[in-house]
């Protein structure tokens, strides 16, 4: 057995850290989809009538829409009938109105997962949000945000206290019948976090969502819309973490950005859905919808995102470039392990002139896993002097893994420049070697070696996030010693 | 300090090492020569312990300790260098990084506490400027796009650092011009010392002009068939290897 070989073997025995259940009263829907079902979900919110409304034209279009089969992914089908669409921590009176009326064992979880929702444990700077099955159950810092004019509130609040907001932007971006799991999200959708920065505000603080899988058999469809209004500037982070089942769970997301004139948005996900076991059973379908619309001239939005869970990825964080000068960002590092597969990438849509985008993809493949780069860069005819920069690159650690690219390139301007540069490398037993020799262990050695391949889409994380995105990468290829 | 007795080794079921043996004594340098594929390399990568060569004989003792019986880190940890003839590239992780994860592991062996970030930074710049590299090198990746010159001196600044018991240069002289042989040189000179051993492996004269050995031998089939004083690598230079009874052709 080589050197690689046998570190792989040792090390990459992933133990999931967020595995647990948190025993909580729920009220939870009976499993199945109907428009019954969604006037059900609709009334708990106690929603508009446009807004069921919505719902149901969306319903109407999935039940005619058939799911995608392209991705380069294997899984038996999912059985629509057999996910319940609702379910909510029981609280004593409706919803809590502060931190201090969310249940204690609610609390607990959080803390659990290192993201303290209590006001006296916060991390300073962090405005958090946290997502329980179906329901945001309290969102931090909400005076000083206040204050600056900005609104980070569940969406289903939203809807309530900012209807014209909702109504103007709500699927401007990712519109129902998109493709088939994001009109299934806006049947179903439960929550969210909305986020509105006004004109020439520069959000005060970082904005967190960390989103909780618990209940089982129940699918998690969030919905999170933002906007960045002329001028404004806003950073966002996003975290997912599941408990250990069996089966296999559905997550289908949707997030919408919105970028007017010379806004910013800086979206970056850190994401540890429950991968699922070392054979293969158990884990989190993510499929996820996310793309942002850079309306405005002169906006810029960028996507980090370290993917590590998740028995099934299928997302591509996207950018729309409308706006004259506006500037899409994609990077990503996707770690894939036992019998993960992922297909993730993005798509770069250039339709205005002088639009920028560039894409960092690190793949890393381990055990029996699959990994594929899916990505898309689209010059316009109005396009004129677009450009892309796309780089690929998979590292393999092992040699029962696989890694993919798939690109996809369509240029209707003369002008365009478009880049491409791919590259596939392993983990070698000469590096390996070396890193001994100097007398680092083969653990730290492994690890030191993959962070350095993810370094470039690392230093585009927020300070907080680079080191938790460090740390998952160690625990994922540690095993138990983390 | 090293004592060599017998020692045999394989790479891919081909016999290399045929029954070495060698005596280091601290303080000494000693000069390994030899033609093309007479194991002058299996040597040092066996002492350093890459596990693609297979020891099928034979025993290694440093400071009366097993050598053997200790794992490729461990054996670093105790004090063993060795300079790369190739060294590889890390894309993404510093020199920095790099030497500090070293040098953290090294001292976490011996019961030391983390280095202090500001002595580190200090002994880092003091190094990189004695193997004459500009201390830019630090924040690049290891040994990422460096050329073939810069890889060796980078290697012998990782050797100033880690300030080893036993230096094992394989072959560093290889494709360096004058001056960076030089700065090689003076790197090793600088760590020479009554504690301290350096094993050089070389397949030219000229690097003895710069690092005077103590002893020079001659391996040929995987054993050392003559040792002897510096003027030995003089006439080596000047005879070559056949007066010895090697077919240098046959072999290289």
């Amino acid at each position: 057995m080589s050197e690689s070989d046998k570190a792989v073997k040792d090390l990459i025995k992933r133990d999931y850290e967020h595995g647990f259940v948190t025993n909580i009263e729920s009220e939870t829907f009976e499993p199945g989809l109907n428009e019954d079902v969604i006037r059900r979900i609709s009334a708990k919110k106690g929603e508009p009538e446009w807004l069921l409304e919505w719902r149901l034209k969306a319903y109407g279009q999935w039940l005619e829409m058939a799911e995608p089969e392209w991705a380069h992914v294997n899984f038996p089908k999912v059985d629509f009938n057999d996910i319940a669409y609702f379910s909510a921590p029981k609280s004593k009176d409706d919803a809590p109105k502060s931190l201090d009326e969310v249940d204690p064992e609610l609390l607990r979880t959080y803390e659990k997962l290192g993201i303290p929702l209590h006001e006296r444990a916060r991390l300073a700077g962090v405005a958090v949000d946290a997502v329980f099955d179906s329901v945001s159950i309290g969102t931090t810092f909400k005076e000083k945000l206040t204050e600056a004019g900005v609104i980070f509130c569940p969406i289903s609040e939203a809807v309530h206290k900012h209807p014209e907001l909702i109504k103007k932007y709500l699927g401007s971006v990712v519109p129902q019948k998109d493709n088939f799991y994001a009109a299934l999200n806006s049947a179903v959708f439960s929550d969210g976090s909305f986020v509105y920065i006004p004109k020439g505000v520069r959000c005060p603080l970082e904005l967190s969502t960390y989103f909780r899988i618990n209940e089982a058999n129940t699918g998690q469809f969030e919905r999170t819309l933002i906007i960045a209004d002329v001028g404004s500037h806003v950073s966002y982070l996003e975290g997912c973490t599941a408990p250990m089942r069996d089966e296999n769970q559905l997550h289908a997301a949707v997030v919408e950005l919105v970028l007017l004139d010379d806004s910013e948005i800086k979206y970056s996900t850190v994401q540890n859905w429950y991968p699922g076991d070392e054979e293969g059973k158990g884990g989190i379908y993510n499929f996820v919808t996310k793309r942002a619309a850079c309306i405005g001239k002169n906006s810029k939005v960028s996507w980090t995102q370290v993917e590590t869970g998740s028995a099934i990825t299928w997302k591509y964080p996207s950018c729309v470039l409308r706006g004259e000068n506006s500037v899409g960002e994609f990077y990503s590092v996707a770690l894939t392990n036992n019998f993960q597969q992922a297909d993730t990438g993005t798509k770069m849509i250039h339709l205005g002139k002088n639009t920028r985008s560039t894409i960092i993809s690190k793949g890393i493949s381990a055990g029996k896993s699959d990994s594929s780069y899916r990505g898309l860069v689209r010059i316009g005819p109005n396009a004129e002097n677009a450009r892309n920069y796309t780089q690929c690159d998979s590292l393999l650690i092992g040699d029962k893994c696989g890694a993919h690219t798939f690109p996809y390139i369509e240029s209707k301007n003369k002008s365009a420049v478009l880049e491409h540069e791919a590259t596939t490398s392993k983990v070698s037993d000469d590096q390996l070697f070396l890193c001994q020799q100097r007398g680092i262990d083969t653990e730290h050695a492994v690890s030191m070696i993959v962070n350095g391949f993810c370094k470039e889409v690392f230093k585009e994380l927020p300070m907080e996030f680079a080191v938790e995105a460090t740390k998952l990468l160690e625990v994922s290829l540690e095993g138990s010693v983390g | 300090m090293l004592s060599i007795s017998n020692l045999q080794a394989s790479v891919e079921d081909k016999q290399i090492l045929t029954g070495l043996n060698l005596e280091v004594k601290a303080g000494e340098v000693h000069a390994i020569m030899g033609p093309n594929g007479s194991g002058k390399s299996t040597l040092s990568q066996v002492l350093a312990g890459n596990e693609a060569y297979e020891v099928n004989g034979g025993s290694v003792s440093l400071e009366g300790n097993d050598l053997l019986d200790m794992s490729t880190e461990d054996r670093a940890r105790e004090g063993v260098f060795l300079a790369f003839q190739y060294p590889v590239e890390i894309p993404g992780v510093s020199n920095l990084q790099f030497m500090k994860t070293a040098i953290n592991n090294i001292r976490q062996h011996r019961g030391q506490d983390e280095i202090n970030a500001a002595e580190f930074m200090k002994l880092a710049k003091q190094k990189i400027q004695q193997v004459n590299l500009d201390p830019s090198f630090l924040k690049r990746g290891v040994n990422e796009g460096f050329s073939g010159g810069e890889k060796k001196r980078n290697e012998i600044m990782q050797m100033l650092m880690l300030e080893p018991k036993l230096a094992i240069l394989d072959e560093t002289d290889s494709g360096l011009d004058i001056d960076a042989l030089r700065v090689v040189a003076d790197g090793v000179n600088a760590l020479r010392s009554p504690d301290r051993a350096v094993i050089m492996v070389t397949h030219y004269q000229r690097l003895l002009d710069y690092i005077v050995p103590d002893y020079v031998h001659v391996l040929a089939n995987g054993k050392i068939i003559k040792s002897g004083g510096k003027e030995l690598a003089l006439e080596l230079e000047e005879r070559g290897y056949g007066w010895l009874g090697i077919d240098e052709k046959a072999k290289a």
